[in-house]
């Protein structure tokens, strides 16, 4: 393979936002007419990296250089004018309108003053659609199509920029292998015509195949950069994970109770068929930490969300210490014993114009409240400095809004606010999740602690390492089901990795089967 | 905090955190302005009678208003108030003429403090009704109130077929007598609705401050998800806001009907506006979880000693709209750039640290 020349270049660039530093002095190359990958976990910082690269996110810090300019990026257009086109990891379509609408929107094809030309643009449309093997016809709605074949659309738009740089972020996570094989097959064209693309998928094997370039990322740091052919997984994976083994709190020995909680057949239809969670039953004794590993979309937080009480429509039994929970709605769920730390810290779990203290003791105010309505402002005071003091929250003032601590910091104030509901039943949706690696030892070892303490808890996590190390007993869901459920003991990567894929393949199987 | 840490901080946040204590203390410099300003060129502002009368009208808009802020700090409006002060003054100024013909023969009259608590019922009722609508029937409170705001309207015109409801003295065999009081009674000196307005004013900033529904007011305004994750009865804490909006503007029908001795159906046109514009002009946040009970108030006398201010310098009507509606964008203009400084503030200092 000849070397390429660079087209774009990220020079000392730092992304923060409220409470999380994203991105730490990352510099990356870019190269013409080959595929760079980018790899690395759940938030280490590859979406908000390519985000800013497509003029979505502005820098806090650093430059960013195309073919040795210095350029900068006030909006996504700016950047589709030097040729930058990117597929979002969320779809970004319009779904109340045409397959061609939405890829020509903003660069509609007029006939002067006569109007959109939507005869052509159906026509250019489905050239595009054609060279991806779609199978779609452009005046369909968007809103009508399945979820693989809109992705299919956002990659046609993307190609028909005719872009120099077109960033890929996990296209392939709703699509079957036969539409892969035919994104591979359109990724090799562009590449023959000089295109860069930048490519992330969790797939590794993906990588592999089609990779020229490849950029590991962790805690918004890059920790490696090499050629694809003089590599293998292993190496990926050391990079992803990194040398410093994470901090794991030892476990503690102690005896488990009866049973804490059962959750007995929970559905949860999915709106365009299906079910997010599939008759799902699961049940954790007390002073036991269950660790659910599954990929993104497998339902694990879905079915914490039908346990807390936040879908309507679910079905299903739930048990805390026994007895049934018949009430659907969530204040009655927490004061029942139930809690759910929410994966979403920002939309779900913070209130981020209240204070550290405010956010702390939000779902359990009732527990201060004097004469039926007054809240006891001591008796509250001494409630937060001492969640403070368990958590080893670093908050310099209580009252201080919540959002200028760090992300761990902010996590362990949802922890808090969890808790002091006395909950006999912890669900903590990816507890780990876009923290520093200080604070993640800290959340692991109150988990440790309140097990010791009885409670059951329910984790969920998309990484391996954690899982293994943190839970007494393991389920894997993948595609809504729980595929397996296995003791610490018995449990070895490969088994979870396999389990964690059997939902999506018999699923795929399905897809083919339909097209067939 | 200890003087090395001090001098550490003093550097990075100095020149930007006076524009900040500036821009927070905005309410109070622009009500500083404006008085200064009408005790030079307005004569006879400061005369203890102008004071009286103004704070009089004040009143008005700032119950109004208080009842918005909870409002507006859920994230959503209230319209319909304007129409609930016409309807409830309607309903009083009509217990009070002709009671409730029972259909029997018989007709019932109420003394003054029964109209007023079956005034102020109606007005939480209708607060209840927009309530419903918003949390029931999903609809958008704009909507809602907008809705509600023509159907009081309506049922205030029908209920006297247009007609103004007269001469409330009341009669003394009925024993109806006494609703003047309100509007023109004093205690030590002064008015009543001014009283009135102290004790419901600190009611409600005690609520804010010290009662778990009102930490839920903010929470929900602030992250509605998160507020209903954390086990807050979204529903309810709406609910509640809506019908505290639909008795504050009981309370004014009552106060104005009692002030005029009369009830006229167009009474309360547009006050809804002037309340919204009270509650921005002190801090609240048109997007929810921002606001004070203080601030809304001072903001209300804001509006209030323009108005009056103007009138008595001879300004033209149509001049003291333009004046007004200037006040009111600069004033979120204001809030806006103040919100952006103190983020940037923060997150400079997570940059460096991170």
């Amino acid at each position: 393979m000849a070397a390429h020349d660079t087209i774009l270049k990220l020079d000392d660039v730092t992304k923060v936002y409220s409470g999380i530093v994203a991105v730490k002095h990352a510099s990356l190359e870019l190269k013409r007419g080959a595929v760079n990958v980018l790899v690395g976990e759940n938030g280490a910082g590859k979406s908000t990296l390519m985000r800013m690269i497509a003029g979505v996110e502005k820098p806090s810090l650093g430059r960013i250089l195309i073919d040795g300019r210095e350029v900068e990026f006030n909006s996504p257009a700016d950047a589709q004018k030097h040729g930058i086109g990117m597929v979002f990891q969320e779809l970004n379509l319009f779904g109340n309108l045409s397959v061609a609408e939405n890829i020509f929107a903003t660069r509609e094809i007029t006939r002067g003053i006569r109007g959109i030309d939507h005869k052509a643009q159906v026509e250019k449309a489905n050239h595009f659609l054609d060279k991806l093997d779609a199978g779609i016809s452009a005046e369909t709605m968007v809103e009508d199509l399945p979820i693989g074949q809109q992705q299919l659309v956002e990659i046609a738009k993307a190609i028909s920029l005719d872009t120099r740089i077109l960033i890929l972020d996990e296209p392939t996570s709703a699509l079957s292998a036969a539409e892969v094989d035919i994104l591979f097959k359109v990724i090799g064209e562009l590449k023959a015509h000089g295109v860069a693309i930048v490519y992330i998928s969790h797939r590794l094997e993906e990588l592999m195949r089609i990779g020229d370039y490849i950029t590991v990322l962790r805690d918004g740091q890059i920790t490696g950069q090499a050629m694809v052919r003089d590599i293998d997984t292993k190496w990926i994976v050391r990079s992803m994970i990194g040398s410093d083994a994470k901090d794991f709190a030892k476990s503690v020995d102690h005896k488990l109770g009866a049973e804490a909680f059962r959750a007995e057949d929970i559905c949860l239809p999915r709106k365009t068929g299906g079910f997010a969670v599939d008759h799902l039953s699961i049940s954790v004794k007390a002073g036991e930490v269950l660790g659910i590993y599954g990929l993104m979309g497998a339902g694990r937080s879905e079915f914490f969300e039908c346990v807390i009480g936040q879908h309507g429509h679910s079905t299903g039994r739930i048990f805390v210490a026994g007895e049934e929970i018949v009430a659907k709605d969530t204040s009655t769920r927490i004061r029942k014993g139930l809690a759910l730390i929410p994966e979403d810290r920002q939309r779900e779990g913070l209130v981020q114009v209240l204070s550290i203290a405010s956010n702390l003791t939000l779902a359990s105010l009732e527990k201060f409240v004097k004469f039926g309505f007054h809240i006891a402002g001591d008796r509250e005071q001494s409630a937060i400095k001492e969640a403070i003091r368990n958590l080893s929250i670093k908050a310099p003032n209580p009252d201080f809004d919540v959002t200028s601590m760090s992300g761990g910091n902010q996590q362990k104030v949802v922890i808090g606010k969890a808790l002091m509901t006395n909950p006999k039943v912890l669900l903590m949706d990816e507890p780990s999740r876009g923290i520093d690696v200080g604070a993640k030892a800290d959340v692991f070892r109150t988990m440790r602690k309140l097990a010791g303490q009885g409670l059951a808890i329910l984790f969920s996590t998309s990484d391996l390492e954690e899982v293994m190390a943190l839970s007494d007993r393991i389920a894997v869901m993948s595609n809504g089901k729980v595929t397996t459920i296995l003791d610490r003991a018995d449990a070895t990567e490969e088994l979870i990795v396999k389990a964690a894929s059997e939902g999506h393949k018999s699923a795929e199987h399905k897809i083919i089967g339909e097209l067939a | 905090m200890t003087t090395a840490t001090a001098t550490e901080k003093a550097p990075a946040a100095d020149g930007g955190s006076i524009l900040l204590t500036l821009m927070k203390l905005r309410t109070f410099i622009a009500l500083f302005a404006v008085i200064a300003f009408f005790s030079v060129f307005a004569p006879n502002f400061l005369s203890a009678a102008n004071i009286i009368l103004m704070s009089k009208h004040v009143a008005l808009n700032a119950f109004l208003a208080m009842g918005m802020t909870f409002v507006i700090i859920t994230g959503g409006i209230d319209l319909s108030v304007g129409s609930i002060v016409g309807l409830c003054g309607m309903v009083a100024g009509g217990l009070i003429l002709n009671g409730i013909d029972l259909q029997i023969g018989y007709t019932m009259y109420f003394n003054v403090v029964e109209v007023c608590l079956i005034t102020l019922f109606v007005g939480v009722v209708i607060g209840a009704v927009n309530g419903l609508l918003i949390t029931r029937l999903n609809v958008a409170p704009f909507i809602a109130t907008l809705g509600t705001l023509y159907v009081a309207r309506g049922f205030a015109l029908l209920s006297s077929d247009g007609q103004t409801f007269p001469n409330l003295v009341g009669k003394p065999e009925l024993a109806t007598t006494g609703f003047g009081f309100l509007g023109s009674g004093r205690i030590v000196g002064l008015p009543v609705s001014i009283w009135i307005l102290i004790v419901v004013a600190l009611a409600a900033a005690y609520v804010a401050k010290y009662v778990p529904i009102g930490r839920q007011i903010f929470a929900v305004g602030g992250n509605e998800r998160a507020a209903r994750m954390s086990g807050i009865r979204v529903d309810r804490v709406k609910m509640f806001v809506y019908m505290f909006s639909g008795f504050c503007a009981a309370i004014v029908g009552i106060v104005i009907s009692s002030e005029l001795m009369a009830s006229h159906p167009a009474t309360g046109n547009s006050f809804e506006l002037n309340a919204i514009a009270a509650a921005v002009l002190g801090g609240t946040s048109m997007s929810g979880g921002r606001g004070t009970i203080g601030g809304t108030i001072i903001g209300a006398f804001v509006i209030g000693i323009l108005s009056d201010g103007l009138v008595m310098m001879g300004v033209s009507s149509f001049w003291q709209m333009v004046i007004k509606g200037i006040v009111i964008i600069v004033a979120v203009v204001v809030d806006q750039a103040q919100r952006r400084l103190q983020q940037q503030v923060t997150l400079m200092q997570l940059a460096k640290k991170g």
